[in-house]
């Protein structure tokens, strides 16, 4: 019998096989091979790119480089989003490894946020953690919390340290157990077949008369195509970290293992491969 | 911890019990009797009926009360008759007792009352002193009265032989009428009763005191009550200086009694060996002029109530001083209070008639910080299907013997009632017949609730007016209020549940009618319940107002066990509250939530989607390198070398991620050695073992490698707080796991240790660790912690694992890591609980005669100290003995300790006739030291992934060992109660560990060790040491069906037993180590001992037949140790006693299982090379006194 532990292992260990080749469109001295990296699926791309960017700029003359940026396929890839939800959104049923593109030049300035340093990264994943622990707790454990700690947790991230991180991420995880779960479920909707960003509303993990919500109550409500009768063929795949959980899974329970270390519950909608 | 019982009366007779797990009341349906008074202990509750008589009410066990009746058949021996019943005029009777002075015949036994019954017929005891007997089981002598031998001499002249036969108790869980033998002193029939006095001695067991006050104010006191005498047998008058109006009886030796006029009386002398005590103190009462009504009394507490509804609390009441010193007024009106076990105080509310629980009282504030109301519906408010289903749970309350007499046609129309109304979706139970009986209430003598019952007439003609509001539109959705009724969100507050329910409650006749005549389906059932309705109507209808919170008459708490970690559902019915606990309960129902779909679905796609986007990639760069982290701290070092000291040192652990992924580390010491800085290292991939070793002392810590295993040298560390070490320690610990590459729960195959300070260990087995001939040596077996506390660990390879603390409390694995002092990702979460344990520290008085004074605590200037421990070595006095660690605290007073080996005299005294000498109890004039021994009990408290199985303690347990591809449903466990009860536990299967039921194995004597082999073989050891084997177990007959008697090695009495797939080895009280020769499938019970070693603890034997012990005295290179885990090689099908040892982590172990490891080594042929050694090589041991290999000491 496997411990739910298990599962926080899993995610944070996660890993996306990734080829990184560099763009036609780039001017180089010589040609450049392409970089092989094992991604981890809770980081983000500017964090984890240090080697892909000096692979490339070895063959490349510096006044040629602007800032880096990737495109998968012709979609250029938020970085502020997790690497994970990026590729279940955008290449998941595809084959690995995941072919990322890197440019260094025409910045898609209407596409992207520029991400000049870590300290960026930081400042994005931080005021996550608060969104979260604001709909969580109204921030109580968060603001409790000293500048020590709130660095803790950025660390563990950014150094892949699983035990470092979750020693603290674990305050951010507890709630009263008179109520059932947190106040609010911190979670992001993503869909490729729309131009919104994400939906994201305020959604208890217990329902007024005491029922134990589930993923299956989380998409009635907010997004019910992805709900297919029985008869009917599937036309969406409910996607986080990769897996398809069933809709009976309470999502609260998704909250706690599942979430992002950003503390949000990353949930991918797909459209269904057609096989 | 297991739930017990809280006992109240309504102000209507009706007698409910409310368990600690439990959130509602339930009703003790009894067909005849309302009650005036009850007093609860935890084994039984005694009552006063309406109808004045005492009836008892004993909770039914699965281990049952029985009682062995003996007498003796004594024969001469003639030259005619040759031995004959005829024995000589001046002979014993020919049946007798076992001193020949009392004529009992066969015939002569009689029931000691109706409540008991006969086992079985007389039979023959066959077994004289641990040894079988000839047949017929006579043993001879000389002459009467002599020595007994079993064999017949030619000098042999009598012979006697005993004959036994059970009886048991038949009437638990009913209430039984205790019958008033005494005619001549009525009618001055019972008003007020109290039961206690358990914690006063333990011989007999279950001994208690029983106090009775008449209405004419006169003091009884019941004899004999124990627990084979569970009605006691005679009431004895205790003669009272005044009236008494009421009395209380505390656990201990506080008996409290009221007077008339309000004053209060207090029994002095009351002792071990008078429990009745000797004489009455009067004690005036709290506040002049206003009288005390009445009194309870607990261990170290008086609460008095006035008649002005005050309470008061008496200060300064201890066993020495019964009397208190005075009075302190509390805040609450009360009626009547009632003080439970641990002095928790219950009490039932003047204003409202409420139970009241004393919120915030432990054993440094007695008098606790505030009242809290209880507020619970009760069951009778809830639909009967869902009440009798839960006093099925909760240690229930149905009813044999009167009930079931009820009357044939209101069965019927109630079942018929039942069933409509049910509309089909409740299936009649058989519990229906539990409803009660109609009957005309009794009008009381007990002026009390005469005028609530007249209150209540008031209550019927109201009922007339239609219910209220929220009940009228749902009246006719009954099914759609049924199936409400099943979501949690509609568990309702008492007050609104009175509007709610009644339509489809079947106890509520009167309602159900309402319901009826306007519900759907009424007509039918009308005409035939009409009839029992009319009978029904004054004694059964719910008498509360729709509104009305129930009203109490009386509380009894003794019986129920509330501790600080107690969590209790019963204060705050609010909806939310309800709420969460039945949302509680409703996850609690669909556990083990493991199982559900969902999360095994998302284990299995996480573990697909690691293989599908990670296996064919490893080859691939990390994005993130793993960069090296250090923590460090200071700590202390035992020196390695001489002298040996303490010293100061810097401690760092450096982790880093080793060439295969994983994490390792190196643990460094650095230390100043004549000026020079120096430093130690180890590597943390070498650690076997991290060993706490907590003492009053120092927070220290042993770490063994496989080196320092064989050296019997651990590295010693002390942190300077406890909360240092155990960060360490748990630091350590994960990173010994990450670079093994172990976590998670343990494997099924896991082999469980436990020290003699009760911490256990596992370790997971490599198929390695049994191949043959080269194993991987023990010391090379990396051990780690698990939280709880155990003295004995049993385990199968089917992933079943029990534990019995040193209390005596079982618990079972609930397949969870972590606990005690490992928190956050080294611990799981769902299925950690808290463990308790309790055990006793003895301290010795020691006492020289001399002429002048007699005996007094002046020794002489050579003897031990006059307070010592049991060497004499140490003084240990009451004031300077500490409890053995940090995690134990004191949770008793020193009492003097009667239940020593050797027997003591009436004050505890053991003589002899100088120290250190063989003690006995009575003084002869050779004897000129004595001693006695003191014990206090001391509690810890941790947690653990155990979860305890109560209710019955015990002192052994085995669990059937399975192949390694064993696919059996049920698993056969054995237990030995704290009696020596044998038990079977039904209902275990790798899914259900706990299992569900015991069964009780009837035997002659009292057991001490138990263990089933692979093929369903049960050995047991008897107390007096002697082996049994159980026939025809198998498992579709788990229990067996009779003993055989196996002689034990000559001399020897054995102590414990272990069966593996077919070797039988037993440990004997000199530590031999015998296997059992001869054992063949179709002689299973084997043909001789044979000797394999000696300076052995505890051996088991596993699935492979593979031998562990834990042996003493085991030399290393650097120290010895004793406790130490012990392997024995050469084990093989052909030679299964094999032929050297194999030694491993030690000292201070106490107890190892290795019957879950069931993993064989693909057998290699290969000459063995030790071979040619001798066939039996004894443990190597010495007798050097041993220095460091004891850190855990023993």
């Amino acid at each position: 019998m496997a411990d739910d532990k298990d599962v926080l292992r899993d995610v944070w260990f996660g890993r996306i096989p990734a080829c990184f080749t560099l763009s036609p469109e780039e001017t180089t001295e010589r040609e450049a091979e392409p970089y092989y990296l094992l991604l981890p699926r809770v980081s983000y791309l500017t964090l984890v790119t240090d080697k892909v960017k000096k692979h490339f700029l070895r063959v490349m003359k510096t006044e040629d480089v602007e800032e880096m940026w990737f495109e998968y396929e012709g979609t250029p890839l938020k970085w502020h989003y997790p690497i994970g939800v990026l590729f279940d959104l955008h290449a998941s049923n595809t084959a690995l490894p995941w072919n990322v593109t890197v440019h260094f030049k025409n910045f898609p300035e209407r596409d992207l946020l520029h991400c000049s340093s870590n300290s960026v990264i930081e400042a994005h994943f931080m005021s996550c953690i608060k969104e979260a622990d604001a709909l969580k707790h109204k921030s109580q454990v968060i603001n409790d919390m000293q500048k020590k700690d709130h660095k803790q947790l950025w660390m563990g991230l950014q150094n892949d340290k699983f035990d470092q991180f979750w020693a603290m991420n674990r305050k951010l995880m507890e709630y009263p157990t008179e109520e059932g779960g947190f106040r609010y479920i911190p979670f992001r909707i993503y869909q490729t077949t729309s131009d919104r960003p994400f939906i994201q509303k305020l959604f208890r993990p217990v329902s007024p008369e005491g029922h134990t919500l589930t993923l299956g109550d989380l998409l009635k409500e907010l997004f019910p195509a992805a709900i297919c009768a029985e008869d009917e063929p599937k036309r969406f795949q409910v996607m986080i970290h990769g897996i398809e959980p069933l809709l009976e899974t309470p999502i609260q329970w998704l909250s706690e293992h599942l979430s992002h270390p950003d503390n949000f519950l990353h949930i991918s909608i797909i459209p269904a491969p057609s096989d | 911890m297991p739930s017990s019982l809280l006992w109240a009366v309504d102000v209507y007779g009706r007698v409910y019990s409310l368990s600690t797990a439990g959130q509602q009341w339930e009703h003790c349906r009894d067909a005849h009797l309302e009650f005036k008074r009850v007093t609860a202990v935890q084994q039984c509750c005694w009552s006063i009926a309406c109808d004045h008589n005492i009836y008892l009410y004993v909770h039914a066990s699965e281990v049952p009360i029985r009682y062995q009746e003996e007498t003796y058949e004594n024969q001469r021996w003639n030259p005619v008759d040759g031995f004959s019943d005829r024995l000589l005029p001046s002979d014993r009777w020919q049946w007798s007792d076992i001193t020949g002075l009392k004529h009992q015949p066969l015939g002569d036994f009689q029931l000691p009352s109706e409540n008991w019954e006969w086992e079985a017929d007389w039979y023959i005891d066959e077994n004289f002193g641990g040894e079988p007997t000839e047949k017929g089981g006579w043993t001879y002598a000389i002459d009467f009265p002599a020595t007994y031998t079993k064999d017949k001499k030619w000098n042999s002249c009598v012979r006697r032989r005993r004959w036994i036969r059970y009886r048991r108790y038949k009437a638990q869980d009913t209430w039984v009428k205790i019958p008033s033998e005494q005619t001549e002193s009525l009618p001055d029939p019972f008003n007020d009763i109290t039961c206690g006095g358990w914690e006063i001695t333990e011989e007999p067991r279950g001994c208690l005191a029983l106090w009775a006050v008449s209405l004419q104010g006169k003091v009884w006191f019941r004899c004999d009550i124990n627990h084979h005498n569970p009605e006691g047998s005679v009431w004895e008058e205790v003669p009272v200086p005044g009236e008494v109006v009421q009395i209380s009886c505390g656990p201990g030796d506080l008996v409290w009694a009221v007077l008339w006029e309000g004053h209060l009386l207090v029994r002095e002398g009351v002792g071990r060996d008078c429990l009745k005590g000797s004489s009455w103190v009067t004690v005036e009462s709290p506040s002049p002029g206003v009288g005390v009504v009445h009194v309870a009394v607990g261990v170290n507490v008086v609460w008095a109530v006035t008649k002005d509804h005050k309470v008061w609390f008496r200060r300064g009441v201890n066993s020495h001083n019964p009397c208190g010193s005075g009075w302190i007024g509390m805040v609450g009106e009360m009626v009547m209070i009632n003080v439970g076990l641990s002095d928790q105080v219950w009490a039932i509310g003047f204003e409202d008639r409420a139970v009241y629980f004393r919120q915030g009282v432990t054993a440094s504030e007695l008098s606790g910080k505030a009242w809290k109301v209880v507020s619970v519906p009760r069951d009778s408010e809830r639909s009967h299907s869902s009440a009798s289903a839960s006093s099925l749970q909760s240690a229930g309350c149905f009813f044999g013997g009167e009930v079931r007499l009820q009357s044939q046609a209101s069965m019927l129309s109630d079942a018929d009632a039942e069933t409509e109304r049910a509309g089909g979706e409740v299936v009649p139970t058989p519990e229906i017949g539990d409803a009660p009986k109609p009957r005309i209430p009794k009008v009381t003598s007990d002026s009390f609730i005469s005028e609530l019952v007249s209150d209540r007439e008031g209550q019927i003609s109201r009922r007339d007016v239609p219910p209220a509001g929220p009940s009228i539109p749902e009246e006719d959705h009954p099914e759609k209020e049924l199936e409400d009724r099943a979501s949690p969100a509609q568990v309702l507050s008492p007050s609104q549940s009175g509007g709610v329910d009644p339509q489809w409650s079947n106890v509520d006749l009167e309602e159900a009618q309402t319901h009826l005549t306007s519900g759907p389906g009424g007509d039918a059932a009308e005409t035939s319940s009409l009839s029992s309705v009319a009978t029904y109507n004054l004694a059964l209808e719910e008498p509360y107002g729709l509104d009305e919170p129930p009203k109490w008459a009386w509380v009894s708490g003794g019986g129920c066990l509330v501790e600080c970690h107690t969590q209790l559902n019963w204060f705050n019915s609010s909806t939310s509250t309800a709420l969460n606990s039945s949302m509680q309960a409703m996850s609690l129902s669909i556990t083990p939530a493991q199982t559900a779909a969902w999360r095994k679905q998302i284990f299995e796609q996480l573990s697909e989607r690691s293989k599908r986007e990670m296996e064919n990639f490893m080859h691939y760069e990390q994005a993130i390198e793993q960069s090296v982290w250090v923590k460090k701290g200071t700590m202390q070092w035992w020196r390695d070398w001489k002298p040996h000291k303490w010293v100061d040192v810097q401690f760092a652990l450096e982790q880093f991620s080793g060439v295969e992924g994983n994490k390792d580390g190196i643990l460094f010491i650095y230390y100043t050695f004549n000026d020079e800085k120096k430093y130690l290292h180890m590597f943390i991939n070498e650690v076997t073992i991290l060993v706490p070793v907590l003492n009053d002392s120092k927070h220290t810590f042993a770490i063994y490698t496989a080196e320092r295993t064989k050296q019997r040298w651990p590295m010693r560390l002390a942190a300077a707080t406890e909360l240092e070490m155990h960060d360490w320690l748990a630091l350590l610990s994960v990173s010994c796991c990450d670079s093994r590459g172990i976590q998670g729960p343990p494997s099924k195959q896991a082999i469980w240790s436990v020290t003699c300070k009760g911490d256990i260990f596992v370790s997971e087995p490599t198929k390695e660790l049994e191949a043959s001939p080269y194993p991987t040596p023990c010391a090379q077996m990396f051990w780690r912690q698990v939280g709880g506390h155990l003295r004995i660990i049993e385990s199968n390879s089917l992933g079943v694992v029990w534990g019995i603390g040193y209390d005596h409390t079982a618990w079972v694995h609930t397949g969870g890591y972590g606990g005690g002092f490992f928190q956050g990702l080294a611990s799981s979460t769902d299925n950690i609980y808290t463990q308790t344990d309790v055990k006793s520290v003895y301290i010795y008085e020691n006492q020289r005669w001399n002429p002048v004074t007699g005996y007094t605590n002046r020794g002489l200037p050579t003897d031990r100290y006059m307070w010592s421990n049991a060497s004499g070595l140490k003084e240990c006095t009451k004031n300077n003995t500490k409890p053995p660690s940090p995690n134990w605290t004191w949770v008793s007073d020193w009492t003097i300790d009667y239940a020593v080996p050797g027997g003591t005299d009436r004050e505890g005294w053991q003589y002899a006739a100088d120290f250190p000498a063989s003690y006995h109890g009575n003084k002869t004039l050779k004897d000129f030291v004595r001693r006695r021994r003191w014990a206090r009990k001391c509690k810890l408290t941790t947690t653990g992934p155990w979860q305890e199985v109560p209710p019955i303690p015990l002192s052994d347990i085995t669990i059937l060992p399975c192949g390694p591809k064993s696919t059996v449903e049920q698993v056969s466990l054995w237990a030995i109660s704290n009696k020596g009860d044998i038990l079977c536990r039904l209902g275990v299967t790798s899914l259900t560990p706990g299992g569900s039921s015991w069964l009780h194995v009837g035997t002659d004597q009292p057991f001490k060790s138990i263990s089933i082999g692979a093929v369903h073989q049960v050995w047991a050891i008897a107390k007096d040491g002697s082996a049994f084997y159980r026939g025809s177990v198998s498992a579709q007959n788990p229990a067996g069906d009779c003993w055989y008697h196996i002689p034990s090695p000559t001399g020897q009495k054995l102590k414990q037993v272990s069966v593996g797939r077919t070797s039988v080895y037993t440990v004997d009280e000199n530590g031999n180590l015998w296997y059992r020769h001869g054992v063949t499938p179709s002689y299973p019970q084997g043909s001789s001992w044979e000797h394999i070693s000696n300076n052995v603890r505890k051996v088991s034997v596993g699935p492979l037949d593979q031998v562990w012990v834990i042996a003493d005295k085991v030399q290393g290179s650097h120290s010895l140790s004793c406790g130490t885990v012990c392997r024995r090689l050469g084990v093989l099908p052909m030679e299964p006693k094999g032929h050297s040892w194999d030694y491993g982590i030690g000292g201070g172990w106490d107890h190892i299982t290795v019957r879950g490891n069931a993993m064989e080594a693909p057998r290699i042929v290969m000459p063995s090379l030790t071979d040619n050694q001798t066939a039996t090589r004894p443990l190597q041991t010495s007798n050097q006194p041993e220095m460091n290999g004891n850190p855990v000491g023993c």
